[in-house]
């Protein structure tokens, strides 16, 4: 190349080009890529698998609590007794959200003083809110730890009611999470779903 | 030695020539093996890194055996793994070679870069070296965790469970970015097969190819030693470094020691405790996942426990995730951490020395406290020892300018 084909450069073309063929190659790739990454998603087969799940509760005493999985994810429905729906009052001060006022926790539904459709049945994910294991139930009353009953996580040491509501100063930072779910007849909870046709 | 130089790329005749006039087969060989010089005074320290290459290569022939067996289903993963253990000739000898293997590839690491601390060895001009090794050492972490899913036990689930629920706390983009690491609601079959991917390909792919880079980069600045003594600035007439021997014969004898002790310490835990009492292979393992129980104790395996310690150590899951994070890439930032003008410890002054001790000792009692119980005075103990790890590290800068350091000879001894 000499002086003279230097000067007939044009640079202005040139960057334009550059410029151009970059973006189409970055666009090209980020479109390239969007099959792939989209391929991550929960697949058809996943998402039909977390289709609703029936709970017969006729022949569940008060007190008991059964564990089913809804979507491969843990839930547990307890008969609340009498007494422990009194329960469920008391102390309100040492939960973090006694109210239910985090709305992403439980469907509208369930954003009440015993978090369920019906007090007596409580339909909570299994999940704790924190790193997710599975809490496990010890309904006694023990005042002199200061345990009302309910759920306690053995991971990280969380601590739930009998509503599934979160104690103060432990890691989880929700409630447990209440599933959509609404009750066919008297003795079945469809989990899962909480409209139309079971 | 002149006539050496001129000898690069160019043996005379033959096959040889043959292959060097396509391939530069032996000067590859010259550059980092033959004629690659290392300092004379390399100790026990020295002898990690050739351990590692061992040991990556073990994982991945016994890796490779154990995929013929293997089935990456949530239905036949756990009784896949029973089968190569009982039905398969050899195949519990395999099992365990990879098993036993997966915590000696930590042990290592952990003692080379413990080493790389001793020496200096991140400091200027090795930064990009221990930039390398570090992302070696996440890529490692990655490939671990996905292994230790594949067999779906007990420990294999809730593990998962809650290691991939720690992204859950990221705000915003958490929960969904869990989703697609999952790539379904719960951890389930989908998961297993994508950590299989990860585990026998992705992974695996990304660590030889960080390997390769970490040595280019290695023989491209040239190995410290425990003096800190750059041996580079002290160079013979045929331009080799005074203070330096070639690798090989000279380093790869004393390597061949080396290999043969480890092998004889690691074939002794291969075959009389595989399972070092609960700690290379947890006890709730040896059952199948059941999604309706967490294990009663859960822990990460020994080589996860000292950040799952400081994990646990904050009553909140943002901060919880972001110290735990904080703690697994403060060690990236050392080599500008490190203020001080020497390398080695040798030439350090009683700060650093006491600092390094106690950062090691915070370090192994957090690796016990990870294998605890969450409770009462474990938790305060976690606390006060994770307070003293970040302050190793973030206080560096101040006492590592303070500290007084003795001068560094000019050629090794």
């Amino acid at each position: 190349m000499n002086e003279d084909d230097v000067d007939r450069i044009n640079r202005n073309r040139r960057h334009f080009l550059t410029v151009a063929t970059i973006t189409t190659g970055v666009v090209g790739a980020g479109l390239a890529a969007f099959p792939f990454l989209a391929s991550l998603k929960p697949s058809a087969r996943a998402q039909a698998l977390g289709a609703p799940v029936e709970v017969a509760v006729g022949s569940l005493q008060p007190g008991e609590m059964v564990r089913v999985l809804w979507r491969g994810k843990l839930v547990f429905v307890l008969r609340r007794s009498a007494t422990m729906l009194e329960r469920l009052g008391e102390g309100l001060d040492q939960l973090r959200d006694p109210d239910s006022a985090e709305t992403s926790q439980q469907p509208v539904y369930a954003a009440n003083a015993t978090r369920s459709v019906r007090p007596e049945f409580l339909v909570v994910e299994g999940s704790c809110t924190h790193l997710g294991c599975a809490p496990l139930e010890d309904f006694d009353l023990r005042p002199a730890e200061n345990w009302h009953g309910g759920f306690f996580c053995p991971c990280h040491g969380s601590k739930f009611d009998l509503a599934g509501r979160v104690y103060k100063g432990v890691p989880a930072p929700t409630n447990l999470r209440i599933p959509p779910y609404r009750f066919v007849r008297d003795d079945l909870i469809l989990i899962g779903q909480d409209t139309g046709a079971a | 030695m002149a006539k050496v130089e001129a000898e690069i790329g160019k043996p005379q005749g033959g096959f040889m020539q043959w292959i060097d006039d396509r391939f530069p087969w032996t000067a590859t060989m010259k550059y980092h093996v033959t004629e690659y010089y290392a300092s004379k005074n390399f100790n026990f320290w020295y002898v990690f890194g050739v351990l590692a290459m061992v040991v990556l290569v073990m994982q991945l022939v016994t890796g490779i055996f154990l995929t013929m067996n293997y089935k990456p289903s949530a239905a036949e993963a756990f009784a896949s793994v029973e089968y190569i253990m009982r039905d398969v000739e050899w195949g519990w000898l395999i099992r365990y070679m990879h098993s036993t293997g997966a915590s000696f590839f930590f042990i290592i690491v952990y003692l080379h870069m413990f080493r790389a601390m001793l020496y200096g060895s991140y400091k200027k001009p090795r930064e990009l070296i221990w930039l390398i090794g570090m992302l070696i050492f996440f890529v490692l972490m990655a490939e671990a965790f996905a292994g230790y899913l594949l067999p779906w036990g007990q420990m294999s689930y809730w593990g998962a469970q809650v290691i991939i629920s720690l992204f859950g706390a990221i705000p915003g983009i958490g929960e969904a970015l869990v989703e697609i690491i999952r790539g379904d609601y719960s951890i389930s079959d989908i998961t297993l097969n994508r950590f299989f991917a990860l585990h026998v390909i992705a992974l695996p792919l990304a660590l030889v190819g960080l390997v390769f880079v970490h040595i280019v980069a290695l023989h491209e600045v040239g190995s410290n030693n425990p003096d800190g003594i750059e041996i580079k600035d002290h160079k013979g007439p045929d331009g080799i470094p005074l203070d330096g021997v070639a690798f090989h014969p000279y380093h790869t004898t004393k390597d061949l020691v080396a290999i043969i002790i480890f092998l004889i310490i690691f074939s002794f835990v291969m075959f009389f405790a595989p399972e070092m009492g609960g700690y290379f292979l947890e006890h709730a393992n040896f059952e199948p996942a059941n999604l309706k129980a967490t294990p009663e104790h859960i822990a990460p395996v020994w080589y996860f426990t000292p950040f799952y310690a400081i994990l646990r150590a904050v009553p909140d899951k943002l901060w919880g995730f972001i110290l735990f994070g904080s703690s697994v890439l403060l060690p990236v930032f050392l080599p500008w951490l490190d203020r001080a003008r020497v390398k080695s410890i040798r030439y350090r002054g009683w700060i650093y020395k006491t600092a390094l001790i106690v950062f090691v000792v915070s370090f192994l009692v957090l690796g016990w406290l990870g294998t605890q119980p969450a409770s009462g005075t474990y938790v305060l103990a976690a606390r006060i020892f994770s307070v003293i790890y970040f302050a190793f590290f973030l206080l560096m800068p101040y006492y590592t300018t303070v500290d007084k350091t003795k001068p560094v000879p000019d050629r090794v001894v």
